[in-house]
C-alpha cells in the first residue's frame, strides 16, 4: 500500500506533457488517478515518472460542437453527470458518469482517464462505444481523431501512442430512447455487467461492459433487432462473441446470462 | 428543592464523540517519538512453503535500511499466547512471531525489515529474498480431514487439533424414536472483521530504566502485557501497554499478534523506538479471520414440529495455528444449537482444524452467530417439513416466560426471558399481515421481483465470565471479572478509572451516568480513563459484549462504595447518625429535615482537607471494585427480515428488517440502538455480501476492499427497533450486552427470506453469502429438479 519509489512532475501544457512522455517511456499521465494509484500501491504498476496533467483546467470543458458535444478529457465525472447540455442532447453519457464509483471517485476521476485506462469494466467505454464516439488525440506530429470502435484495443490498452495524450471525446446528439444498466454488487463496484442501449438511425446500438477484454458491441443483438425481432429474441444473442472474465464476483456463465437479461431489459426500456 | 437530574435510561450524548467526529482523537499511527524507526514484515506469498533460506543483504543495501532479521535470528522466551486449551489433548503447536522452516498460511511473516521511514522499510522488504520450496496446501476443513491431505503441522500427523463434546440426554434414543428427523448441512463462509483502522504500534523504550511504553491498537492491553512478557521475557513491571482511541475491533484486535512481540523486541535490540502500521492489504492476510465452519445440524420433532432433540457436528477451520481463543471461539457457541427451545436431548460436537489459512479467532459474535445460523435455518427447514408457519413452529417451541435463572436443554441456566413477548412486538412493527398480503399478490402476478419473509428468533450467551466457570469448566486461562475505581477531586469532579477497554461502543458515556446518578453530579462531571495499563492496572478489557454487562456492575459498585463512604461523613459533619441520613435527590439529607444536606462535591472537599473527619475514617474520598459475575448473561430476541429477489438476476435486496432484542436493563438507549442498527447491518454482509476466499493454492483471492464485500452506506436498510425488558438476574442492575446481538441474529433472518421468497420455485436452500450468482444458481438448479 506504499508505491514503490518514482519521479513526480507536473505538466504546464499538453505539449510539455508530450515532450516528458517522450522523454521517459516509463513515465505515466496522471490524471484523476484513480486507477492509477490504487494499483501503484499495490506495486502492480510501477512508473517511473508520474507527468500530473490534473492541473490543465483548459482540457475540461463540456460544449456543443455542431450536431456533438465536445467533452474535454480532463473533465471530471462529477461534472459530466450534471451537466445540463449532456443531459439535454446525450443524456446516457450523463447517466453513465453518474453510476460511476462514488462521490468521492467522481470529483475525483476524469472521463479521459477512465477511457484512456482501457479497462473493460469502466462504465463510460461501452456507452462511447455504443455512442460511436470520437476520441481526440495529440501528439508530436498533431491532432488525429480515433473512431470509438477502433480506440479499445485490448485489456487496459487502447490506440492512444506512448507520446499521445487524449485530449477530447465527442459524442453524437441523440433523440431516442437510450438505457445503461449497471449490474453491481454494491453502488462503489465496477460493473459485474453494464449494458449501453441507444436508438440511432431507426435501429438500436448495444455496448457491453465488462464482457471481454475491451468494451464490446453487441453486433448479434443489433442485427437481430434491424431484422425485426422481439427484445427476447434479440437478447437471446447477447453474449455472441463475448469472452467474459470469471473472477471472485462472477463467473464467465453468469456474466453471459446477466447480458442476455439486461440487454432484453435495456431494449425495452430504449424501444418503448 | 428541585430534583436532581438523574440519567441512566437517557440518551445522553456519547461523551467520546465531540473528539471523536472533529478528527481530534489521536490514534496510534499519529504518534511518533524522536528517533523513531519504522518495521515492515516480509511475508509469505505461498500458503505453504519450506523456508531454504533467508538472505537480507539486499535489503540492507536499501537506503534507509537499518537493520533486517530472518525468523531465525530471534530467539524468544516463549511463544504467543493461545489461552484456550478447550480439551485435555488439544494439540497447539508452538506459534512464534515468524515462521523459521515452513510457512504455513500465505501472509505468515518470515522476515522483518527496520528503516528510518516507512517507505524505506518497505522497499527493504521487498529486497529481502526468501528461498521457497513450495508445499501442497489445504483451505478446506473437510479436505484438511480427508486421508493423505497435506499436513500443516507435520510433526502432528492429522490436521485435527482436538475435539470437543456436550451431550446432554439421551440424544441416541430420542432421535430414533422421534417420527420427525432432519439433517441440514450449512457451510459458515470466512470472514475478515476489517476494523476500519488497521493495526498499529509504536513501541519507545527507555534504555536508562529498562522499560517499555507500547501504544498499540487493541482491544486488550492487559492481555497484551501479559503475553509480552512471555514472549519476550520482559518484566511485566516493565511494559505499560496504551491502547488510545482505536478505530474498532470487532474481535479482531483481541488479538497478541506477532507485530506486537517483533515491535516490542526490536526496540529493545535496536534501543530505539520502533513503529508499524499495518497496511490494508497486510490486513486482510494477516489479521486474524472469522467464522469458517461446516455445519451438519440435525433435529428430531414430533408430527407437530416440536423439537426432541437436537444435534449437531461441527468442523471448525482454526487456520495454520491456534491464536489466543481460536479453540474457544466454537466453544462460546456450543450451547446455543437449541436456541431459545425446548427438547429432551441436545448433543454438540466440535472439531478443530487446522489448514494452510489465515488463523481464525473471534468475529463480533464469536461462535454464536454460526450456532444461531444452524438452529435458525433448521428449525425452518422443519417447519417446511411439517406444514407450519415459521412463526407457528417457534412458538410451539419456546421456552415458557421465567425470570428466574432457569436451565435450558443446551447446558445453560438462563438469567431471564419472554420470547413470545419479543417476537409478539416484532410481528407487530413489521406489519407482518401487509408484508404477506404483497407476497401473495407477486406470487399470483408471478412477477420477475418476488417477497420473501423471514425470521430469526435468537438466544445468545454473552458478558464474558464468572472466572470460576470459564476457568474449571471451559479451561480458560485468564480470568472473566472486570475493575473499576471512583476517584473524587477535592472539587467534587470525579475519575472514573475502569480495565475494560471502549473502543467505540460508547462506554464511556453510560459509565458515566451510572456513576453520575449514583453520587448525584452531572455526566459531565465524570471522566473516564481506561486503556492505559499504567493508569488502569486491573481489568480484562473488551470483547464478548462484556463492557456493559461485566464492567458495569464493577463501576456501580466502585461508586457505590464511594458513596458509603460519604455518608459516614455527612452524618459526622450533620450530627447525626448515619441510619437518620437518606439518600434523595442527589444529596445526603436528615429524614425530616431535608434541606440538612451534604452532596458529594461537599463531601470530597471534606475528605481531601481531612480537618473534620470521623474517628476511624481515612481522608480521601475514592473506592475501587473487582466484579466478578456470578453468571453470564443471555440477551436474545425476534429480528424479522423481508428481501426481495430479482428472479433473473438473483439481486437481492433487503426492503424491511425489524429488530427487537431483550439486551435487559438499557443505560442509555440511543447507544443500544447504534449496537444493533450496527449489528444487524454486519450481520446482513454476512448473509448477502462478505467471503474471505481462497483458491486452491491458499491463495486469498478477496484480499482487497475491491474484491471484498464489504457493504457501505448504500446497501445498508432503513432498520426498525424495538426493545422488551426482563432485567437479568445475573448482576444487580438488570444488565445483559448488546455489542453482538444484531450481527448474531441476523444471517439467518435475510437467509430464511430469500428461501421463503423463492419457495414457490422449489428453492429449499441458499449458499452463504447469498450473492445475485449464487441465488441465481440456486434458482437453475430448483428449475432443473422440477424439469
Amino acid at each position: 500500500m506504499i508505491p514503490a519509489p518514482f519521479d513526480y512532475v507536473r505538466a504546464d501544457s499538453v505539449d510539455d506533457a508530450i515532450a516528458r512522455l517522450r522523454e521517459d517511456p516509463e513515465g505515466k499521465l496522471l490524471a484523476g488517478g484513480h486507477s492509477l494509484l490504487p494499483a501503484m500501491k499495490l506495486r502492480l504498476a510501477r512508473p517511473s515518472t508520474l507527468i500530473d496533467i490534473g492541473r490543465l483546467r483548459d482540457l475540461a470543458y463540456i460544449r456543443e460542437d455542431g450536431d456533438r458535444v465536445a467533452i474535454g478529457a480532463l473533465t471530471r465525472h462529477h461534472d459530466v453527470a450534471t451537466s445540463e447540455l449532456l443531459r439535454q442532447a446525450c443524456p446516457i453519457v450523463a447517466h453513465a458518469a453518474s453510476v460511476v464509483g462514488d462521490p468521492q471517485v467522481r470529483h475525483v476521476g476524469t472521463i479521459g482517464g477512465s477511457c484512456a485506462h482501457g479497462d473493460p469494466a469502466g462504465d463510460l467505454p461501452s456507452v462511447l462505444l455504443a455512442l460511436e464516439a470520437e476520441f481526440v488525440a495529440r501528439g508530436p506530429s498533431g491532432e488525429r481523431t480515433i473512431p470509438a470502435s477502433g480506440f479499445f484495443t485490448s485489456l487496459f490498452e487502447t490506440a492512444l501512442a506512448p507520446d499521445e495524450v487524449l485530449t477530447e471525446i465527442r459524442v453524437p446528439r441523440t433523440s431516442g430512447g437510450w438505457a445503461y444498466l449497471k449490474f453491481n454488487r454494491r453502488a462503489i463496484d465496477w460493473a459485474i455487467v453494464g449494458v449501453a442501449a441507444v436508438r440511432a438511425n431507426g435501429g438500436v446500438r448495444v455496448g457491453l461492459t465488462n464482457m471481454g477484454l475491451t468494451p464490446l458491441r453487441a453486433t448479434g443483438v443489433e442485427e437481430a433487432i434491424a431484422s425485426g425481432a422481439d427484445p427476447a429474441a434479440a437478447a437471446a444473442r447477447a453474449d455472441e462473441g463475448t469472452a467474459p472474465p470469471a473472477d471472485a464476483f462472477a463467473s464467465d456463465e453468469y456474466r453471459r446470462e446477466l447480458a442476455k437479461v439486461l440487454v432484453r431489459r435495456a431494449l425495452e426500456q430504449v424501444l418503448a | 428543592m428541585a430534583a436532581t437530574e438523574t440519567f441512566v435510561g437517557r440518551s445522553v450524548l456519547r461523551k467520546e464523540d465531540p473528539e471523536l467526529l472533529t478528527g481530534r482523537g489521536r490514534y496510534t499511527d499519529d504518534l511518533s517519538v524522536p528517533g523513531m524507526l519504522w518495521m515492515a514484515v516480509v511475508r509469505s506469498p505461498f500458503a505453504h512453503a519450506r523456508i531454504r533460506g533467508v538472505d537480507v543483504t539486499r535489503a540492507l543495501a536499501v537506503p534507509g535500511v537499518v537493520a533486517a532479521f530472518a525468523g531465525s535470528d530471534f530467539r524468544w522466551a516463549g511463544p504467543l499466547l493461545m489461552a484456550w486449551p478447550v480439551t485435555e489433548d488439544l494439540k497447539n503447536p508452538p506459534h512464534y512471531p515468524l515462521a523459521t522452516d515452513v510457512a504455513r498460511y500465505q501472509g505468515d511473516g518470515v522476515a522483518v525489515v527496520v528503516a528510518e521511514s516507512r517507505g524505506a522499510a518497505m522497499d527493504g522488504a521487498e529486497a529481502v529474498q526468501v528461498d521457497y520450496d513450495p508445499l501442497p496446501a489445504v483451505t478446506d476443513v473437510e479436505a484438511a480431514l480427508a486421508e493423505g491431505a497435506p499436513l500443516v503441522h507435520e510433526d502432528l500427523g492429522t490436521n485435527e487439533s482436538f475435539t470437543w463434546s456436550l451431550t446432554n440426554g439421551d440424544v441416541d434414543a430420542v432421535f430414533a424414536s422421534a417420527p420427525i428427523r432432519i439433517e441440514e448441512r450449512y457451510r459458515i463462509q470466512r470472514q475478515v472483521p476489517n476494523a476500519i483502522e488497521p493495526r498499529a504500534i509504536l513501541v519507545e523504550p527507555n534504555i536508562a530504566t529498562g522499560q517499555f511504553t507500547m501504544w498499540d491498537s487493541t482491544q486488550v492491553p492487559h492481555v497484551v502485557r501479559t503475553a509480552m512478557a512471555l514472549a519476550t521475557g520482559i518484566s511485566e513491571s516493565k511494559l505499560r501497554i496504551i491502547a488510545p482511541r482505536v478505530g474498532g475491533g470487532f474481535g479482531s484486535k483481541l488479538q497478541v499478534y506477532p507485530e506486537e512481540a517483533l515491535a516490542l523486541e526490536l526496540a529493545r535490540r535496536l534501543g530505539r523506538p520502533i513503529k508499524w502500521t499495518e497496511t490494508r492489504s497486510e490486513n486482510f492476510l494477516a489479521t486474524h479471520h472469522g467464522r469458517d465452519q461446516v455445519q451438519r445440524m440435525e433435529l428430531a420433532a414430533d408430527e407437530r414440529g416440536k423439537i426432541v432433540g437436537f444435534r449437531a457436528h461441527i468442523l471448525a477451520n482454526m487456520g495454520a495455528y491456534l491464536r489466543i481463543i481460536s479453540p474457544g471461539t466454537p466453544v462460546l457457541g456450543a450451547f446455543l444449537y437449541c436456541g431459545a427451545y425446548t427438547g429432551e436431548a441436545y448433543q454438540v460436537t466440535l472439531t478443530g482444524v487446522f489448514t494452510n489459512t489465515t488463523p481464525v479467532d473471534a468475529y463480533r459474535g464469536a461462535g454464536r452467530p454460526e450456532a444461531t445460523n444452524a438452529i435458525e435455518r433448521a428449525i425452518d427447514a422443519l417447519a417446511r417439513r411439517v406444514g407450519k408457519d415459521p412463526v407457528e413452529i417457534r412458538r410451539i417451541n419456546f421456552m415458557p416466560p421465567f425470570t428466574e435463572a432457569t436451565p435450558s436443554i443446551g447446558g445453560l441456566t438462563i438469567d431471564s426471558g419472554d420470547y413470545h413477548a419479543t417476537l409478539d412486538k416484532a410481528i407487530e412493527l413489521f406489519d407482518l399481515e401487509q408484508l404477506r398480503k404483497e407476497q401473495r399478490a407477486r406470487r399470483e402476478r408471478g412477477d420477475v421481483r418476488q417477497i420473501g419473509i423471514g425470521l430469526s428468533t435468537y438466544l445468545e450467551n454473552c458478558g464474558w465470565g464468572p472466572s470460576r466457570v470459564i476457568g474449571n469448566v471451559l479451561r480458560y486461562a485468564g480470568g472473566g471479572w472486570e475493575a473499576a475505581t471512583v476517584r473524587c477531586h477535592p472539587t467534587g469532579k470525579v475519575v472514573l478509572v475502569v480495565g475494560t477497554t471502549p473502543h467505540g461502543q460508547g462506554s464511556e458515556t453510560a459509565y458515566a451516568q451510572v456513576v453520575a446518578d449514583e453520587l448525584g453530579i452531572a455526566v459531565d462531571d465524570v471522566d473516564v480513563l481506561f486503556g492505559d495499563t499504567d493508569v488502569a492496572p486491573s481489568g480484562w478489557d473488551t470483547y464478548g459484549s462484556r463492557g456493559a454487562a461485566v464492567g458495569t456492575p464493577a463501576v456501580h459498585r466502585a461508586a457505590r462504595r464511594v458513596r458509603e463512604k460519604a455518608r459516614a461523613i455527612a452524618a459526622h459533619e450533620l450530627e447525626v447518625a448515619e441510619d437518620d441520613l437518606e439518600w434523595s435527590d442527589g444529596a445526603f439529607r436528615v429524614r425530616g429535615a431535608p434541606d440538612q444536606a451534604r452532596t458529594i462535591p461537599q463531601i470530597a472537599f471534606s475528605a481531601w482537607t481531612g480537618h473534620n473527619l470521623p474517628d476511624g475514617v481515612e481522608p480521601g474520598l475514592e473506592a475501587s471494585s473487582f466484579f466478578d459475575p456470578e453468571n453470564l448473561v443471555f440477551p436474545y430476541g425476534a429480528h424479522i427480515c423481508a428481501v426481495e429477489v430479482d428472479t433473473e438476476t438473483g439481486a437481492t435486496r433487503v426492503l424491511r428488517y425489524v429488530a427487537v432484542d431483550d439486551v435487559g436493563t438499557v443505560i442509555n438507549p440511543m447507544l443500544v440502538e447504534g449496537q444493533v442498527i450496527g449489528g444487524v447491518v454486519q450481520g446482513i454482509a454476512e448473509a448477502l455480501y462478505e467471503e474471505a476466499l481462497y483458491d486452491e493454492s491458499g491463495n486469498l483471492v478477496t484480499s482487497s476492499m475491491q474484491a471484498y464485500g464489504l457493504p457501505g452506506p448504500p446497501e445498508a436498510p432503513t432498520i426498525i427497533t424495538g426493545s422488551h425488558v426482563t432485567p437479568s438476574t445475573t448482576n444487580e442492575l438488570g444488565i445483559k450486552g448488546v455489542g453482538e446481538t444484531g450481527t448474531i441474529a441476523s444471517p439467518p433472518a435475510v437467509l430464511n427470506a430469500i428461501v421463503d421468497a423463492l419457495s414457490p420455485l422449489g428453492v429449499t436452500e441458499i449458499e452463504r453469502p447469498a450473492t445475485p450468482e449464487k441465488v441465481w444458481r440456486a434458482i437453475q438448479r430448483a428449475k432443473g429438479e422440477r424439469a
